[in-house]
């Protein structure tokens, strides 16, 4: 995991629990990004997806552990890192537009007023969003607009690091689906790195290079990180026909159906938690449900 | 606020917020030793509360999303206090900003009638003496005026701050 971009080392994370004792949500996680990946990170609630993100947003610090991007060590919020949180966070006295340019502002002092709001404008048009609209308040504009805008402010910024929250969590199954693919376009024209966190296997797999399962907390870990062999671009209704998207939606249903909670709870005795990669190759038809035979796991 | 601010000022606050105007105004009188000072000193420690109080609430109930948005875009501690902290809590303080300037010109009326000299309330004593009734009662309706017109005032600037969420 030497040439991660993004590194996750040795973190641990325990609250008190209020009665002397110790509550431990993770311990010792380690696992690693590349440059310029997609990853998805699934699991039960609880189990400390949503504490990952915000230490590796800086918003909050872990007990022990350091998270480095390119090397150096994270601490604190910092421009480097967007944050799409899940309930939009968009400030409601601003317009849409001003919600974005709020965030350019900040990340490039020097632009000139118009340069930002041309600026903030094409990324609110690459997430579907022009004319009137963008000059609407928050509270005028439906769930999905508002996370468009949401999605806008954390691209506009052009972070090294893109940390997703469930942004999908509060939207019907349609406006989630057109949302993705505009997510998927914005995304695909840069270099960015993309965290997730979701709850939805199909959307992970349709948006993830690698997917990091973890268990059931408490003492939950990253167990696996299940890498997505499907070709990029991908369609929504394309990739049901391809014949790994099965034996991977099966692998992460069995995961969290079963093993998450069976891998649950260990000690880790001081040791380092990595996940295992998964790779799933399959070129036979789908309609074989049990992968096992098609399975390789390595040991990272 | 920080909570540890908030515990150790309100217990002071709370003492002094019931205090009335005129229960002030000899403490003032012997302090500041000249009566239009002393006015100003009752005016503003009776009506201070309420804006006080509601700067206090609405600034601690500024939802942590929007806090979190200033930490992870790095705005300094005074362009969060400007640009997020300050139009989130508007609402509220200019609330405690209405209250205030209601108790401000109750208070104006009491302090002018006890000190003399200027103002409506001066005024509305000078004419019970001169037992001109009309003028008293002229006097009682242009308070009553002057006050709805403040309020309203500071109903228009509260429609300019508020948001919907």
């Amino acid at each position: 995991m030497g040439s991660s971009f993004l590194s996750v080392e040795r973190l641990t994370q325990r609250y008190s629990d209020g009665k002397g004792g110790e509550f431990t949500v993770f311990e010792n996680a380690s696992f690693g990004i590349y440059k310029g990946e997609f990853v998805c990170i699934l699991g039960h609630s609880g189990c400390g997806k949503s504490t990952i993100m915000n230490i590796l947003a800086g918003l909050a610090e872990p007990t022990a552990g350091v998270v480095k991007m390119d090397g150096i060590a994270v601490s604190g919020p910092s421009l480097d890192r967007g944050v799409v949180f899940q309930n939009y966070s968009l400030l409601p006295w601003l317009s849409a537009l001003k919600n974005v340019t709020f965030g350019v502002a900040a990340r490039f002092p020097d632009w000139t007023k118009s340069q930002v709001i041309e600026h903030s404008t094409e990324f609110l048009a690459k997430v579907g969003l022009t004319g009137d609209a963008i000059h609407r308040k928050p509270s005028q504009l439906s769930g999905g607009m508002r996370q468009r805008v949401s999605i806008a402010r954390a691209f506009a910024n052009e972070p090294k690091l893109l940390l997703l929250d469930e942004p999908f969590g509060a939207l019907d199954a349609l406006t989630r689906g057109t949302i993705q693919d505009e997510l998927t376009k914005v995304w695909s024209g840069t270099d960015q790195t993309v965290f997730m966190i979701t709850h939805d296997i199909d959307e992970a797999i349709l948006l993830a290079d690698r997917i990091q399962l973890m268990t059931n907390g408490p003492l939950a870990r990253v167990a696996e990180s299940v890498e997505i062999t499907i070709p990029r671009p991908r369609d929504r209704t394309a990739i049901v026909e391809h014949p790994n998207y099965y034996a991977i939606r099966n692998h992460l249903v069995q995961f969290l159906g079963n093993r998450s909670a069976k891998l649950a709870g260990r000690d880790t005795a001081g040791e380092t938690q990595s996940p295992e990669t998964v790779r799933i190759e399959t070129t036979e038809a789908a309609d074989d449900h049990d992968e096992g035979p098609h399975l390789r796991a390595v040991q990272a | 606020m920080s909570s540890i601010a908030y515990k150790a000022l309100n217990p002071f606050i709370q003492v002094l917020r019931p205090i009335s105007p005129l229960a002030w105004m000899p403490l003032a009188l012997f302090v500041i030793q000249d009566s239009e000072a002393s006015a100003i000193f009752v005016i503003f420690i009776c009506s201070i509360w309420p804006m006080l109080i509601n700067t206090a609430f609405g600034v601690a109930g500024v939802r942590e999303d929007w806090v979190n948005v200033a930490r992870t875009h790095e705005l300094s501690a005074l362009k969060t206090a400007f640009t997020v902290i300050l139009p989130a809590a508007a609402p509220t303080i200019v609330t405690g900003m209405r209250i205030s300037i209601g108790i401000a010109w109750l208070v104006i009326v009491a302090a002018e009638m006890l000190v003399g000299g200027t103002g409506i309330g001066y005024y509305v004593w000078n004419e019970w003496n001169n037992l001109d009734l009309t003028s008293v009662i002229f006097s009682i309706l242009m308070i009553g005026v002057v006050g709805m017109l403040l309020d309203s005032l500071f109903g228009l600037l509260q429609r300019a701050v508020a948001y919907a969420e």
